[in-house]
């Protein structure tokens, strides 16, 4: 079943800017789905217009089967939402901009202020509860935006670069946090800059770029199908300009080269018209595939 | 109703947090007002209608509490929620527009009456008071607070800056409060000017206020319920209007 199911989504601001124009995208129940895009790309558009921050030029979106036109309310109940910015009342403590959201989602105030220690101690905050929110670390206001996001027991979680500006430890905490809160069910769609994060965390990506879904599928998938492969060899009397079907560069170390085939190639072939030319190889092997150079490659 | 209830008690919260800023300027400012306009002026004035200048100031100086409480607490509540956007908790959480309109202004409203009981007793160091008729007492205050909450929360849909929340009460408030009726008889001026009175619904509101303490007419009740009734559902739907078109919160 269908978490999120987003039909040729469209948003052109009063300035004319068209941030999304026209996107389809499917997400599944439990999975883990990150969307990538360089900045203006049109993530927190698609991320506003499913939490109603902003409204929606045309196109439908579906949350669980409900049509957000028909009744939004509804579908903001199975959602939770971590925005990219911090947007809590820097005045209030710790513990009640937590109850407070909760009874926002309905519950009353013993099982609001239950849930919320609940969710403070597994994220490590319970100690600060009585703090006034100003006065917390950056990260540490990130996970309070992540409890208050939680607090309402979501089936659907909305991240926005939730690991901005967190250092790595914590980055790495909070990566075990949504992992298990993912293996518990929740589905968990996340935008982020760090390219690693996605790779490791999501099971699978979408990348958007001026408006519009490039690619969207399995992370395994997304790489097999788009990226370029990449070999790394050693070759004594190898000469790159003999070979120009090929996007060839010698490496730093010595006698090693890179080539890297793309998908209407194969290693077959290069290496069939390399031995035509002479050529012999002492070592090949394939240079890890990183999302990053693909992402770098597409946006 | 329990998003209602939270927002409400938020509301309370914040403005009993900062009582220094909330609750005690009212109290200082209509204790100002009561000891040079209705103790010293006042004793060279004489009586008007009947009773004593300061009795006849306090029920205007009240609702001046009242109505500024309550609009300075739902404007600027409000649009420091906007500011920092602590406001999107509650548009992405299941609330409905109708809730997050009638939550701030209750919220303003409480602030206001709560000021207002604070002068009133803060008066009977100058004067004793009297209550014609606690209902109307009871049906002004909630009618004009309502109508201010509801002006404060559009002024705050509408602000963009700090300074666009202190526009409208510096340059249309005042004057209009100061030009009610406040401190004079409205009846004792020139027709013209009697005219241009009547259309300010400030005049309504201390009038009816001031016939229900002191029992002194001046607007028919019916007449004045009904316009105070009719701005309360009219800036009501006004708000609905551009709450629903996501005013100044959606883009």
């Amino acid at each position: 079943m269908s978490s999120i199911k987003i039909q040729n989504l469209r948003k052109e601001y009063s300035n004319k800017v068209q941030a999304l124009k026209g996107i389809d995208l499917e997400i599944q129940e439990g999975d883990f789905h990150a969307l990538l895009g360089s900045n203006g790309a049109g993530k927190t558009t698609t991320i506003g217009i499913l939490t109603d921050l902003v409204k929606k030029t045309s196109g439908t979106v579906e949350i669980a089967g409900i049509d957000i036109e028909k009744n939004f309310n509804q579908a903001k109940k199975l959602i939770g939402v971590v925005p990219q910015e911090m947007n809590f009342n820097i005045f209030e403590k710790v513990e009640d901009i937590v109850i407070q959201q909760a009874g926002f989602y309905g519950l009353n105030k013993k099982q609001a202020t239950e849930k919320t220690h609940e969710i403070l101690k597994s994220l490590s905050l319970y100690d600060k509860k009585e703090q006034i929110s100003r006065t917390l670390s950056g990260g540490m206001k990130r996970r309070l935006m992540i409890a208050r996001s939680l607090v309402h027991d979501p089936k659907i979680l909305i991240l926005d670069e939730p690991t901005a500006g967190v250092d790595v430890k914590l980055r790495h905490e909070m990566y075990e946090f949504l992992t298990d809160l993912n293996k518990k069910g929740v589905t968990i769609l996340l935008t982020t800059h760090y390219l690693e994060e996605a790779e490791l965390l999501c099971d699978k990506i979408s990348i958007i770029k001026e408006g519009e879904i490039i690619i969207s599928g399995k992370k395994e998938k997304v790489l097999n199908d788009l990226s370029t492969q990449i070999y790394l060899f050693e070759s004594q009397n190898f000469k790159p300009q003999s070979l120009k079907n090929y996007k060839l560069s010698k490496t730093e170390n010595k006698n090693e080269f890179q080539v890297q085939i793309n998908k209407n190639q194969s290693l077959n072939q290069f290496l069939k018209e390399s031995l035509a030319e002479n050529f012999t190889f002492e070592s090949i092997k394939p240079k890890t595939n990183r999302l990053e150079q693909l992402y770098l490659e597409l946006t | 109703m329990q998003a209602f209830i939270t927002l409400y008690s938020k509301e309370l919260k914040r403005f009993l947090r900062i009582w220094t800023q909330t609750l005690l300027p009212p109290i200082i400012n209509q204790t100002l007002y009561l000891t040079i306009f209705g103790s010293i002026i006042g004793s060279k004035i004489g009586e008007i209608a009947g009773v004593s200048y300061i009795q006849f100031i306090l029920p205007g100086l009240l609702m001046m509490s009242v109505v500024m409480g309550t609009y300075s607490n739902v404007v600027s509540s409000f649009f420091g929620s906007k500011f920092q956007r602590s406001v999107e908790e509650l548009l992405v959480a299941p609330v409905s527009n109708f809730t997050i309109l009638q939550g701030y202004c209750l919220g303003g409203i409480s602030r206001g009456i709560i000021a207002g009981v604070l002068v009133l007793l803060t008066s009977l160091v100058f004067s004793s008071f009297q209550i014609h008729s606690i209902a109307l007492v009871l049906i002004y205050t909630f009618l004009s607070s309502y109508v201010f909450a509801q002006a404060g929360f559009l002024n705050g849909l509408f602000a963009k800056k700090f300074d666009d929340v202190s526009i409208f009460p510096t340059f249309i408030l005042n004057p209009l409060i100061f030009f009610g009726g406040v401190f004079y008889d409205i009846s004792t001026l020139p027709s013209h000017l009697k005219i241009i009175s009547q259309l300010n619904p400030i005049t309504y509101m201390i009038e009816g206020y001031r016939y229900s303490f002191l029992g002194i007419q001046g607007q028919q009740t019916t007449k004045t319920i009904l316009v105070l009734a009719l701005f309360a559902i009219g800036l009501t739907w006004i708000n609905m209007h551009y709450l629903n078109k996501g005013k100044g919160l959606k883009s």
